[in-house]
């Protein structure tokens, strides 16, 4: 019992990552409707930003923690926000209007271009940062034949599922209260439409690829707060299993994008903690092909409707 | 990296000045987008990782990004003729001149590939080994390529785990001949009927789905049965991978020195090149029969049911056509020509491990696809050689190190630029290097149609 809770908070502070990374996946797929299959990366970039602003902020001598850890996160959403407009300006936009496939071609190339400019540029073995926040609270305390199980929840996952909670509240708040948001679920409608009724369209989509790459940064961050070591492929499987938590939600619902993330990530770890943890990987991609085939339109999205 | 594309296409009086401006901006960007990359680098060092910071290159990287901005405004963006218009215009018919002399450049083409062994080893008789292994690795992405693209290109399925069917046939190949004592030539066909059989299992289910769907479904299946050859200890041999696989004989005769080999039989004196060019006509074989099968399909029902799939399910579906054999078969002969192949990898290998059969393998081939021109058999021909031999002469500029010192590895940078390279194929020509799509079955007259007139079959 205590066990299944330590998996069930080490799931949850998972899933919020991923939670967070599957929000772009589905505001994209929303909006223009193609996979941006560079976002994995964008996430990936989000990381190393923050850790070099990490770096740089220990070396320059602040000392206090939170104020590191905010100016880290104010600092990795901007920059990485630019390389999510930057993508989408060079690889997306002038494909606009293309036939289906050429988007989908370009956002492997992005990937791949992503990956190896982070690989030439920072070197290719990975970059441990040690455990930064240390502590925690003991939620309950059990004891088995094998000694006593400690269920703890540490300081690093509150902190990673506060702000994953406050990040999602501005964000929906966003979402459904400003004219951005208004402009956005516009476009997500009918975009010639929207056009038609004085929504910039260009802008609204390049401001979804912003918003999408800024929340990627917070998982890149928290990502390697969590895990403590990364590197430039670190993008590919996260991208996969975000993905693959923005389609069980139902894509282009982004409540489903948060549930989805959530249960991904506790698929994961109860995988890892009770069966093989080398076959975790093949239980996320096993549940996108399965979801896919017989709930292609998720558990919160809307089925969609084909038209001739 | 150089920053977007032009705001819109009009032509600015004051060119210079607003040309300025822009190259300004895309400096701006470069350098916030370098900041963290060029500017800083964090390595491990004693007692943890330490910041580093590299201005020089920074700032150099941000004055070549306006440099070249400036020069591509002036060029190209901003001016009433654009240098790049010449280009497009000569390269498209080329393209067009491609397509149309499509039999004559193929037939070009196939006798200089039979002679090719010939023509290398008279004219370079030196790197003669070097430059017949890069022969034989275009060829199989060729033959790969022409496999992917009866899925893609005619049927209109994009599929992102192809290359789950050439690990299935080099590992049923090297696992066929440890375990029976199978040679290349008993093994390849049941190779190739064990990844159709796959083809057919991972297709099934798969088939109600459509366009972005199906190509992330078909990518979780492809690095499903690598995670499972890695993680198959026992059977597998997992990461370490299977060696020893046998080499392919001729009629029998062994390609090695000694008695009873090719060399000993025919009376002529054995040199170890006698494998390679024997592995080059097996593989230029494989990839022939692929094209020749390829091409008499499309004259058959089931080549145009795929055709009509691609450009229009809903129709086929109210014309009576089986969309899901139709597509099952597309599935199954695809990954039967990639099954091919991959006995071909295992044998020419002699070792394979999972690591050979990764994603980038997928995207690669589907890159070649794609840019040559979906459904053009020659594009495919055309790609193969840019992609796959640009990435090999890259790794031989030896003169560049001079330039930029010894430190300067060009093989780093390769995946850079063949990424880069796609990005930039794909805004520049969307619909591939050899972009004419001709209808195959017509009533009474050929009529051309360009390709960017006709969508992309999505069903709408």
């Amino acid at each position: 019992m205590e066990y299944f809770i330590q998996q069930l908070v080490n799931g949850l502070t998972l899933g919020s990552i991923y939670g967070l990374i599957a929000i772009g996946y589905t505001m994209v797929y929303g909006i223009i409707g193609m996979i941006n299959f560079a976002h994995g990366d964008i996430f990936m970039v989000g990381a190393f930003i923050a850790l070099a602003t990490f770096l740089a902020l220990v070396t320059l001598g602040f000392a206090s923690l939170p104020l590191i850890l905010l100016i880290v996160i104010i600092v990795a959403m901007m920059f990485t926000s630019a390389w999510g407009w930057t993508v989408e300006r060079l690889a997306y936009r002038p494909l606009r209007g293309s036939f289906r496939l050429a988007p989908l071609i370009t956002a492997i190339g992005m990937s791949i271009v992503l990956q190896n400019f982070v690989q030439i540029t920072q070197g290719a073995r990975v970059k441990p940062l040690p455990p930064q926040i240390q502590g925690g609270v003991t939620l309950m305390q059990g004891s088995t034949e094998n000694g006593t199980i400690v269920v703890q929840l540490s300081y690093m996952q509150m902190i990673i599922i506060a702000t994953t909670l406050v990040l999602m509240t501005g964000f929906s708040l966003l979402i459904s209260r400003t004219s951005l948001g208004r402009a956005q679920r516009a476009c997500e409608q009918d975009a010639k439409m929207a056009a038609l009724v004085g929504v910039n369209v260009d802008r609204t989509i390049s401001l979804t690829f912003v918003m999408g790459a800024a929340l990627a940064a917070v998982a890149g961050f928290m990502f390697l707060l969590l895990y403590g070591v990364i590197d430039f492929y670190i993008g590919f499987l996260a991208g996969v299993k975000a993905f693959t938590a923005a389609v069980l939600g139902g894509i282009g619902s982004l409540p489903g994008a948060m549930l989805g993330g959530i249960l991904i990530g506790l698929i994961e770890v109860m995988w890892s903690g009770y069966f093989t943890v080398e076959y975790k990987d093949v239980a996320a991609f096993s549940i996108l092909a399965i979801v896919l085939i017989f709930l292609p339109s998720g558990l919160l999205g809307r089925p969609e409707v084909e038209k001739v | 990296m150089a920053a977007g594309m032009p705001a819109n296409g009009r032509v600015d009086r004051n060119a210079i000045g607003e040309s300025l401006k822009d190259a300004a901006v895309a400096a701006g960007l470069a350098a916030i987008l370098g900041f963290f990359f060029l500017a800083l680098r964090t390595d491990i060092a004693t007692g943890g990782l330490e910041l580093t910071t590299r201005w020089q290159l920074y700032f150099l990287a941000v004055a070549i990004v306006f440099a070249g901005r400036m020069v591509l405004n002036v060029l190209v963006f901003r001016t009433e003729r654009p240098v790049t218009k010449t280009i497009l215009s000569a390269s498209s018919a080329f393209g067009a001149r491609l397509g149309a002399l499509g039999g004559w450049a193929g037939r070009i083409l196939f006798v200089f590939a039979v002679l090719l062994p010939f023509f290398l080893s008279y004219f370079f008789p030196q790197q003669q080994r070097q430059y017949i292994d890069l022969a034989i690795l275009i060829m199989t992405y060729i033959m790969l390529g022409w496999g992917l693209n009866i899925v893609v290109g005619l049927a209109g399925l994009l599929d992102l785990g192809y290359v789950a069917f050439y690990a299935v046939g080099a590992y049923s190949f090297a696992l066929l001949a440890q375990f029976f004592h199978l040679g290349f030539w008993t093994a390849l066909p049941l190779a190739g009927i064990l990844a159709a059989f796959w083809g057919v299992i991972l297709g099934f289910p798969v088939l109600r789905l459509r366009g972005d769907y199906l190509a992330i479904v078909t990518l979780a299946f492809g690095e499903i049965i690598r995670i499972v050859l890695l993680n198959w200890y026992t059977f597998t041999n997992g990461p370490d991978g299977i060696s020893g696989i046998p080499k392919p004989t001729f009629f029998g005769l062994q390609l090695a020195r000694g008695e009873g080999s090719f060399a000993d039989f025919f009376g002529i004196e054995y040199a170890p090149i006698h494998r390679f060019i024997y592995l080059y006509y097996i593989i230029f074989l494989l990839a022939i029969v692929t094209n020749l099968v390829t091409i008499r399909l499309r004259r058959l029902p089931v080549g145009r049911a795929w055709e009509a799939l691609r450009e229009d399910e809903i129709a086929c579906r109210s014309l009576g056509i089986n969309t899901r054999n139709t597509k099952l078969t597309a599935f199954a002969i695809g990954a039967m020509f990639g099954g091919f192949a991959g006995s071909f990898f295992a044998t020419r290998q002699g070792f394979i491990s999972p690591e050979s059969f990764t994603f980038i393998e997928s995207a690669t081939i589907l890159a070649i696809v794609v840019l040559g021109g979906l459904g053009s058999q020659i594009g495919v021909v055309i790609a193969s050689v840019v992609l796959i031999g640009g990435l090999e002469v890259l790794r031989n500029l030896d003169f560049l190190r001079e330039i930029f010192g010894a430190g300067f590895d060009p093989t780093r940078y390769r995946m850079l630029i063949f990424g880069l390279a796609m990005v930039l194929i794909m805004v520049w020509k969307p619909r591939g290097l050899v972009a004419s799509r001709e209808p195959t079955a017509v009533l009474k007259e050929k009529k051309k149609i360009g390709a960017d007139m006709v969508a992309q079959g999505e069903g709408h």
